[in-house]
Order: structure tokens, then C-alpha cells, then sequence
């Protein structure tokens, strides 16, 4: 029951992430399943505009393209 | 069978009945969390997950959400969806405690309970929500609440506002009163008149909506105020302070709302009045003068009394709004940050997101977003992040974040209490 090296180790902003993203089959995209290389490169493509969102956007702004990446990392290692 | 059976000893012994904790590296701590709505509830989840003896006091059984119940007064969704028990917590192995926090002793670390036990902690989370200040406005107090139900915390307040919105008579008058800063969800009341009006343009074309603001500005202002425009012109008429809207005085009986400037007579009035942290923070010595509790942006420790940490709705999170996302977000940085306190570890300093929908009418969402850090003591906005839907979008993006507003609750609920 001790916490898992998963568990200690969320990024900073991570965490916040499964405020809307959940389960699979909701409007909002499950991250299940994900790699790293697809959650990093869409974070990089919405900080950058080259994909359209209507809330993404405005997030992804936040962070990082080091910071992304070690969210992308968090959340295909089954991060929540 | 629960740990708070182990430690529950009499009021002034424990002190010196209990061993001190252990700090050392790995070590586990003992961390009481109090309210379990979307703050304390997440916290006490994440806690357990991380190995840590973990006890959520709250007394209800049902959770009443307060995301989504101005759909409930519109009369477009059941008051059966705001409802969330507490099986899915316990079924994961979090303690609870069904009972009220009395009484907080950050000397002796020691909650008191309603039930006659005490409760011991090494870290205290503190998610306990807002009171709502009957002292604030001449008037308006608990009785003059169910003439004029204020129905921002969710439950028979809701119903009840819901069910005089249905009574009301057609080319009767609904004054909506909105305080000044803060207080929890910021574009709620705007929510509020938005479904209020379609409710009465749907049911009562010739009713009127009058919204009295204490404030000039408010949250996704040009989004709703476009909208009202399009939707809502000669129903619902917005009255900003500047303008006088600030209401000075209510009276129930006479069924009348008073401005400096005016005196509103309504045929239902929704009065949202000034807001403080609950009675806890203050009586455990965590609210300053403002009625709110100052926190370190990292770990959320109280800068008033050391090992307790506020969350959520009660606490003074900069730039951060009060709303449940926030809340939800705030509690798992605090619980790790505990976690990593009473390991023997300094939490990294953290990055948190809030994501706020509103309605202003079924399929038509809007939103605003952000993304804070800890800067210069608070926590503040990331520059160039965050900010609203945009004012010119197309129906399509409405319709959109209106779905992305359903999936949200959705999301958020099972997470925190599924």
C-alpha cells in the first residue's frame, strides 16, 4: 500500500488533467491508450494553433514544451 | 476495522496518549480530511491511493452538486443528477467518518467531532466550503431564505428556487441579486439569469428577469452578455453597480429588493448573498479578517496555522476561481504535497488548471480556462495561457462546449465519487 512511483511522480499540471479527460466513450477524448509521442505532439500542436480546440488551446499555452512532454510521459505510464 | 476507532480517545488526552508521528523517509502519516464535496473528497481518494491512514469526516450521506443545478431551477434536468453518495469512496478503503467537525486544536492536531470521538491527525486537509453571511445584507438571514432562496449550496434550496420559478405567475417579475467579489462561482449567477431567462421565455414570454450586480465586471462577461442580446432582449435586464445595482436591503415579507437607488418589487427573488469561508476555518483559526484562509501555493498549508491545509471554495487561491474543477484540482496537489510532506520531501511547486462551462441555454456553452503557478507567494495566472471562448465562434463551437460542459460533470463526479 505504498504509494506507486507513478503516484509520486505527476508533473506539475498533471494532475489536473483528468478533471475532464476520463473514460473512453465521453465526447472529451479518453487518454487511455495514448503514447507519449501522441499527447506530446497534440499538446504541441494545440500551443501552437496548428489544431484546432476549443479549450485545448487555451490550456496547452501553459506549458512547457519540456513540461508537456513529461505530462505526455505521466499519462502513458497510466498517470491520473 | 476503521482508524479512527483505534484513535478515538477522550478530548484532552490524547496529547499525551499518542506516540509523536515518525517523519523519516517512507514514513506514513495520519491525515484527517474535513468535507467531502469535490475538494475533500478528491484529497482523501488520492491520500489512501498514496498508502496513508486517511479519515474524511463529513456528515451527509448525499452530496448535492452545485455544478449543473441552475439546469435543475430551468426545469431542464432532474434534481436526481446533482445527488452523489459516498459507497464508491468507502468501497475504495477510504475511512469516513458520518459526522460533523466541531472543533479544530492545530496545537494539539486534534479534531473534535460531533459523535463525541477525537480525531488525531499529522496533517489536517480543510475542504469545508462556504457559508453563506446572513449578517451581510439587512434582511436577508436563513428565514428570509425561504421567501427568497439564495440556492447556492445545492439541495432543498435548489428545489425550492426551482419550484417558485415554476409558480411564478405569467408577467411576474424575478429579481436576481449577484454580491460583489469573491464568492464561490463567479460566472454562476450569470449562469443562473441566462437559464432563467430561457426558462421564462419558454414558459412565461411576458415575465421579466431584473439582475441587480454589487459589481461592474464579471467572469465570460462579453459572452453572456452577446448572448443575452441574441437570446433574451426586453427580458432579462442586466443592472451593473455603476448603474445601481448594488442591493443595499431586502425585504421578504414585502417581497421588495432595494437598491441605493431603487426599490425592485419581485414575484420571486433570488437573493446570492455575500459569501465567507464555513464556520470551521474560522473557529480552527485558518480565516483572516476576510472571512477567507490564506495558503502557501505549493502545498496549500494554512499561513495561519501550521499542519493544516485549505482547499477548494474556503481558501484564497489567487487567481484561481472557486469552482469545483478548481477544487478538484486542489486537491490532489494537496494531497501530494501532504504526501510528500510527511514523507520527509519538499513538494516541487506545482502547476494547476481550472476549466469553468457555463450555459446559456440548452446546446449553447461557453467557457473560460486558466493555468496558475505559485508566483511571488500566491498563486497566479501563467502568462499567455488560459482565457474564454472566443466572442465571434459559430454555433457549432456553442453546441460544442455545451457538450463538452455534460461530459465535464460526468467526468468530474465519477472521479470524485464513483
Amino acid at each position: 500500500m505504498l504509494a506507486s512511483p507513478v503516484a509520486a511522480a505527476a508533473p506539475p499540471g498533471a494532475s489536473s488533467c483528468s478533471g475532464c479527460h476520463g473514460a473512453p466513450g465521453g465526447a472529451v477524448p479518453s487518454l487511455i491508450g495514448h503514447s507519449a509521442e501522441d499527447i506530446a505532439a497534440s499538446l504541441s500542436a494545440f500551443r501552437s494553433g496548428a489544431r484546432p480546440a476549443t479549450v485545448m488551446n487555451r490550456i496547452a499555452k501553459g506549458f512547457s514544451e519540456s513540461e508537456s512532454r513529461a505530462i505526455a510521459d505521466y499519462l502513458a505510464g497510466g498517470g491520473q | 476495522m476503521s482508524g479512527i476507532g483505534r484513535r478515538a480517545v477522550l478530548a484532552g488526552l490524547a496529547a499525551t496518549a499518542l506516540p509523536r508521528p515518525a517523519l523519516a523517509q517512507g514514513a506514513r502519516g495520519r491525515v484527517a480530511v474535513i468535507g467531502g464535496g469535490f475538494g475533500g473528497a478528491t484529497a482523501a481518494r488520492v491520500l489512501h491511493r498514496a498508502g496513508l491512514d486517511v479519515t474524511l469526516v463529513e456528515p451527509a450521506e448525499t452530496y448535492w452538486a452545485c455544478p449543473f443545478s441552475n439546469e435543475v431551477i430551468a426545469g431542464l434536468r432532474p434534481m436526481s443528477a446533482q445527488a452523489f453518495g459516498y459507497e464508491g469512496l468507502r468501497a475504495s478503503g477510504v475511512t469516513i467518518a458520518r459526522t460533523s467537525a466541531e472543533a479544530v486544536d492545530g496545537a494539539a492536531r486534534q479534531v473534535r467531532l460531533a459523535d463525541g470521538r477525537t480525531l488525531d491527525y499529522d496533517r489536517l486537509i480543510l475542504s469545508p466550503g462556504i457559508a453563506l453571511r446572513f449578517d451581510a445584507l439587512p434582511g436577508y438571514d436563513a428565514a428570509a431564505a425561504e421567501t427568497m432562496p439564495h440556492a447556492w449550496k445545492a439541495g432543498a434550496q435548489t428545489e425550492l428556487l426551482a419550484q417558485k420559478l415554476a409558480a411564478l405567475p405569467e408577467g411576474g417579475t424575478v429579481v436576481l441579486s449577484v454580491p460583489g467579489n469573491p464568492y464561490r462561482c463567479p460566472p454562476g449567477p450569470y449562469e443562473r439569469a441566462s437559464l432563467i431567462a430561457y426558462y421564462l421565455k419558454a414558459h412565461k414570454p411576458r415575465a421579466k428577469l431584473i439582475v441587480l450586480d454589487a459589481k461592474d465586471t464579471f467572469s465570460k462577461q462579453k459572452l453572456f452578455e452577446q448572448a443575452w442580446k441574441a437570446l433574451y432582449p426586453g427580458l432579462l435586464e442586466y443592472v451593473p453597480l455603476a448603474a445601481g445595482g448594488q442591493v443595499t436591503a431586502v425585504d421578504p415579507a414585502a417581497m421588495t429588493v432595494a437598491t441605493d437607488f431603487e426599490t425592485y418589487k419581485a414575484d420571486l427573488a433570488c437573493i446570492i448573498p455575500p459569501q465567507r469561508a464555513a464556520p470551521i476555518a474560522t473557529q480552527a483559526g485558518v480565516a483572516d479578517r476576510s472571512g477567507w484562509c490564506p495558503i502557501d501555493p505549493v502545498t496549500f498549508e494554512s499561513r495561519l496555522v501550521p499542519r493544516i491545509h485549505v482547499i477548494g471554495d474556503a481558501a484564497i487561491a489567487g487567481a484561481m476561481p472557486k469552482s469545483a474543477f478548481a477544487a478538484n484540482a486542489q486537491g490532489k496537489v494537496c494531497a501530494e504535497a501532504v504526501t510528500d510532506l510527511l514523507a520527509g520531501r519538499t513538494p516541487a511547486a506545482p502547476k494547476l488548471i481550472n476549466t469553468c462551462y457555463s450555459l446559456v441555454a440548452p446546446g449553447y456553452g461557453i467557457s473560460v480556462a486558466g493555468v496558475y503557478h505559485p508566483d511571488k507567494g500566491v498563486l497566479a495566472d501563467v502568462e499567455g495561457a488560459g482565457g474564454t471562448s472566443p466572442v465571434d465562434a459559430p454555433d457549432t463551437v456553442r453546441q460544442q462546449e455545451a457538450t463538452y460542459a455534460e461530459d465535464w460533470y460526468r467526468t468530474i463526479t465519477s472521479a470524485v465519487f464513483g
